[in-house]
C-alpha cells in the first residue's frame, strides 16, 4: 500500500475525527522502513491502534499494542484473527484483519498469503496470525499445526490466557493442571499443551514461549518471527497475557502477574532453526533488527 | 510454474487470448470430444483464467480436484495444493478468494457436510468463490453412492446454488458461474452441483471450444468489499466493534446484512437467465397436463418418462430447473400454466425438491404436486418408476 493513499477528501476533512485527520498527518509507516519500528514510539505513533475495547488494565491489549508497534512493514501487514477477546481489538486496527470462524485462522491465512504471493511477486507482504489459545490450542490445532507442516510462510502468535476468556472463563487445552475453571470444576485433569514445543517439532523454524512482562522483549521477538516467516518458514510465538478478570486479579495486577509466570510455565522457551538464524544475523548486519 | 507477470491485456499468464464470457459460450467455434463430467471441469478451469485453487481427495470428485492440480502444474492455473480437510480447504478457499483470487474447489457428500461451517462463512464474507459439489450419499453406514441429500444443507447458506444435468452443462455452467458469482452487484459464493458419478464418471459427447482461448481474469477491485491484500487503505472508522454487541445497532447491522447477502443472490437472476439462456429448461408437450419438475440427472430420466408416455399418447412436459438459488419461482409458475398433475422425481429421501416446489406453489397453482418417485443410496432412478407413479395416481384419480 502505497502511504500516501491515505488522503482524506478534502470536502469531508471538516466532520473527520480527530485521529482520523492524525492518522494522514502523522503517519510515521514510511519511516518504518528504514529504521526499526518499536517501543519507543508507541505513545506518538498511534495511526495503527488509539483506542481498544478489552478490559480495564488487560494484559492482551498491551501485548497487542506491542506487537502493532514492532511489525516490520505495517502498510503490507494482514492479520488474520479468531473468535475470542482479541476478535473485539481488531475493528480498531488500521491494517487489513480478518475474522473468519473460531479456529480457521491458520487455514485462512494460508490462502491469503498464497495468494499476495501470486498476485504481488514484487511486494513482500507479511500475513500474522493472532489468535487465543482456545483458537490455536483446541478448536485450531489441527489448521495450524498443519500450516506449520506445509512450512506456510506466516507468523503464528498465541495470546496465551490459559482459559476461554471472552465466553466467561471455562478450561482450555492451555490451562495448567489442576486449575478450576468452569468445564473443569474439580479442577483440570491433564498438563497445560505445550504448544512450542509442538510448533518446533512440525517445522517452525522461530518458537518462542514468553509472557507479555516486557515490552521490549516482545517486539524483538515479534519482528524478527515475521522476517524469518517472510524468507524462511513458519514461526510461532507463545505469550502470555493473563485473563486478570478470570484469575482474580485487578487492573493494576497484570503486570507482576506476567513477572511472576516469567519463571514458571511461561519460563523463557527459544528455538532458532539453523537456517533461521543465519538469516536473523544477516538481517542485523543489514540494520533490519 | 505460470507467473502473474506473464499476463497482458490480451493473453494470460499460460498465453491463452483473453475472451469474453459471452464469446466463450456462444460465439467461440466448439468441436466435439468424448469425456467425463471430471475431464469436462478441467477443461473448464483451464479456461477460466484461474488464480487458485485448493483441493482435498473424497470419493466421487477426486479426479475432478487432482485434474485441476495437473492444471497448476501445466501453468494454467496460479495457486494449488492439497488441504488437510473440507473444513480447512473451504477456509482456504476463503483466504484466496479474500486476498482477491479467481479460486474454485470441488467436494463431495461428507466433506460438505465437514465444511459446513465455512458456506454462510463465505457469503457474509461476499466472496465469488465457486464450489463444484459432485453429490453422494451422506447417511450412515458409509456409502460413497449417488445420492443429493446434502443439497438440502446447502440451501439457506447464502451461497447461490446451480445444478448441471449432465458433462455439457456442467463445462458451461462452470464458466458462467464465475462470471455470474463476481457481477459487482452479485458478488456472492456459487455452488454447481452434479450428481456424483452420473455425470464425474460418466463419458457423454460434448462440444467444447478451442483451449487457447480464457475469460478475462477476476477484478478484485470491483468487489463490493476491498479484497484482503493491503492495497487500499482500510478504514479505521468503527469506534465500537458492534459486531458484538448486544444492542439494536448490531442486531439491525447482521439482519440487513443477512437480506443483503440474500437480495445479492436474487440480483443474479439476470445474468444467470442471459448466461444459462433461462433458468429452467422444458422439453416436452407445451399444452401437456402432466408436468416432472427436475434438476440434474433426474431431468434426463424424466424426459424418458416424457418419451415412453408420449408412446401411450399421453402428454407431458420436463421442466428443468437450473438454478435453486435464486429459485425460478416466475418462470416455474408460467411454464406450469395448465398443468393438473405435478411430479418431482429426486435422487434422495426426504424430497427437497418437493418442498422447495410446493413452496413456490403454495396458494399460486392448483395442481396435485407429487412428491415422487423418489430413490436414494445409490438406486438409479429407472423411467419405469417415474411411469409407474403417473399411472398409480392418474387411476387414482379415475382417469
Amino acid at each position: 500500500m502505497a502511504i500516501d493513499i491515505y488522503k482524506i477528501n478534502p470536502e469531508f476533512r471538516d466532520i473527520m475525527p480527530k485521529e482520523i485527520i492524525d492518522l494522514e498527518e502523522n503517519a510515521t509507516w514510511a519511516q518504518n522502513q528504514k529504521k526499526p519500528r518499536g517501543i519507543k514510539e508507541m505513545p506518538d505513533t498511534k495511526e495503527i491502534l488509539e483506542e481498544h475495547s478489552l478490559c480495564a488494565g488487560c494484559p492482551e491489549a498491551a501485548a497487542l499494542r506491542y506487537v502493532l508497534a514492532a511489525l516490520p512493514k505495517p502498510e503490507e501487514t494482514i492479520i488474520v484473527n479468531s473468535t475470542g477477546c482479541t476478535s473485539l481489538m481488531f475493528p480498531h486496527i488500521a491494517l487489513h484483519t480478518v475474522h473468519s470462524l473460531f479456529g480457521n485462522q491458520n487455514a485462512v491465512a494460508t490462502g491469503i498469503k498464497r495468494v499476495l504471493d501470486w498476485r504481488f511477486p514484487d511486494i513482500e507482504k507479511d500475513v500474522v496470525v493472532l489468535a487465543g489459545d482456545g483458537a490455536t490450542v483446541d478448536i485450531g490445532l489441527d489448521y495450524t499445526l498443519q500450516s506449520f507442516f506445509r512450512q506456510e510462510n506466516i507468523t503464528t502468535i498465541c495470546f496465551d490466557n490459559e482459559v476461554y476468556a471472552n465466553t466467561g472463563g471455562q478450561e482450555s487445552g492451555a490451562t495448567p493442571k489442576g486449575q478450576v475453571f468452569k468445564m473443569a470444576p474439580t479442577g483440570k485433569k491433564f498438563e497445560k499443551v505445550k504448544m512450542w514445543e509442538l510448533a518446533t517439532t512440525a517445522g517452525c523454524h522461530y518458537t518462542m514461549n514468553m509472557t507479555a512482562s516486557a515490552p521490549k522483549a516482545v517486539a524483538k521477538a515479534v519482528r524478527e518471527a515475521i522476517l524469518v516467516a517472510r524468507e524462511i518458514g513458519p514461526t510461532f510465538l507463545n505469550i502470555y497475557t493473563p485473563c486478570i478478570l478470570e484469575i482474580g486479579l485487578s487492573a493494576n495486577e497484570g503486570l507482576g502477574e506476567m513477572k511472576d509466570q516469567d519463571k514458571d510455565r511461561f519460563a523463557s522457551y527459544k528455538f532458532v532453526s539453523p537456517e533461521a538464524e543465519e538469516f536473523l544475523k544477516k538481517c542485523k548486519e543489514e540494520g533490519k533488527l | 510454474m505460470a507467473s502473474i507477470k506473464d499476463m497482458t491485456d490480451t493473453h494470460n499468464w499460460s498465453g491463452q487470448k483473453l475472451v469474453t464470457a459471452d464469446h466463450m459460450l456462444f460465439e467461440a467455434p466448439r468441436e466435439k470430444h468424448f469425456m467425463t463430467g471430471s475431464e469436462v471441469l478441467k477443461e473448464a478451469v483451464k479456461r477460466c483464467t484461474v488464480d487458485a485453487s485448493v483441493s482435498y481427495p473424497i470419493t466421487p470428485q477426486s479426479e475432478a480436484a487432482h485434474l485441476i492440480g495437473e492444471l497448476w502444474a501445466e501453468g494454467y492455473v496460479g495457486m494449488y495444493f492439497r488441504g488437510e480437510n473440507e473444513f480447512g480447504v473451504m477456509a482456504e478457499v476463503a483466504g484466496c478468494a479474500m486476498a482477491g483470487a479467481r479460486t474454485i474447489t470441488t467436494t463431495s457428500g461428507p466433506g460438505t457436510l465437514r465444511a459446513m461451517e465455512n458456506f454462510p462463512q463465505w457469503s457474509g464474507t461476499r466472496i465469488p468463490c465457486q464450489l463444484i459439489l459432485m453429490a453422494r450419499g451422506i447417511n450412515s453406514p458409509l456409502t460413497i453412492q449417488p445420492d443429493n441429500l446434502e443439497v438440502t444443507f446447502m440451501l439457506e447458506t447464502g451461497c447461490m446454488i446451480w445444478y448441471a444435468e449432465n458433462v455439457q452443462e456442467l463445462f458451461d455452467m462452470s464458466i458462467a458461474a464465475f462470471i455470474v458469482a463476481e457481477k459487482p452487484d452479485v458478488h456472492v459464493p456459487i455452488v454447481t452441483v452434479v450428481d456424483g458419478f452420473f455425470v464425474s464418471h460418466t463419458r457423454e459427447s460434448v462440444m467444447l471450444p478451442a483451449d487457447d482461448i480464457a475469460l478475462f481474469p477476476y477484478e478484485p477491485y470491483k468487489a463490493p468489499l476491498p479484497p484482503i491484500d493491503s492495497e487500499t487503505p482500510p478504514g479505521r472508522f468503527l469506534r465500537d466493534p458492534f459486531v458484538m454487541k448486544s444492542n439494536y445497532i448490531s442486531y439491525a447491522t447482521h439482519a440487513s446484512w443477512q437480506w443483503e447477502v440474500r437480495s445479492a443472490v436474487e440480483r443474479s437472476r439476470r445474468y444467470a437467465k442471459h448466461f444459462l439462456k433461462g433458468l429452467v429448461h422444458v422439453t416436452g408437450s407445451e399444452d401437456a397436463e402432466i408436468a416432472f419438475v427436475t434438476c440434474g440427472t433426474a431431468s434426463h430420466q424424466a424426459k424418458e418418462a416424457e418419451r415412453e408416455l408420449m408412446k401411450h399418447g399421453i402428454k407431458s412436459k420436463v421442466i428443468k430447473l437450473r438454478t435453486i438459488r435464486p429459485f425460478p419461482k416466475e418462470e416455474l409458475l408460467k411454464e406450469l400454466e395448465g398443468v393438473k398433475h405435478i411430479f418431482v422425481p429426486e435422487f434422495n429421501v426426504v424430497g427437497w425438491l418437493e418442498k422447495e416446489v410446493k413452496t413456490a406453489l403454495h396458494n399460486n397453482h392448483t395442481a396435485n404436486i407429487v412428491g415422487g418417485p423418489r430413490v436414494a443410496g445409490g438406486m438409479s432412478l429407472p423411467a419405469e418408476a417415474i411411469l409407474k407413479e403417473v399411472f398409480e395416481h392418474i387411476n387414482v384419480e379415475g382417469k
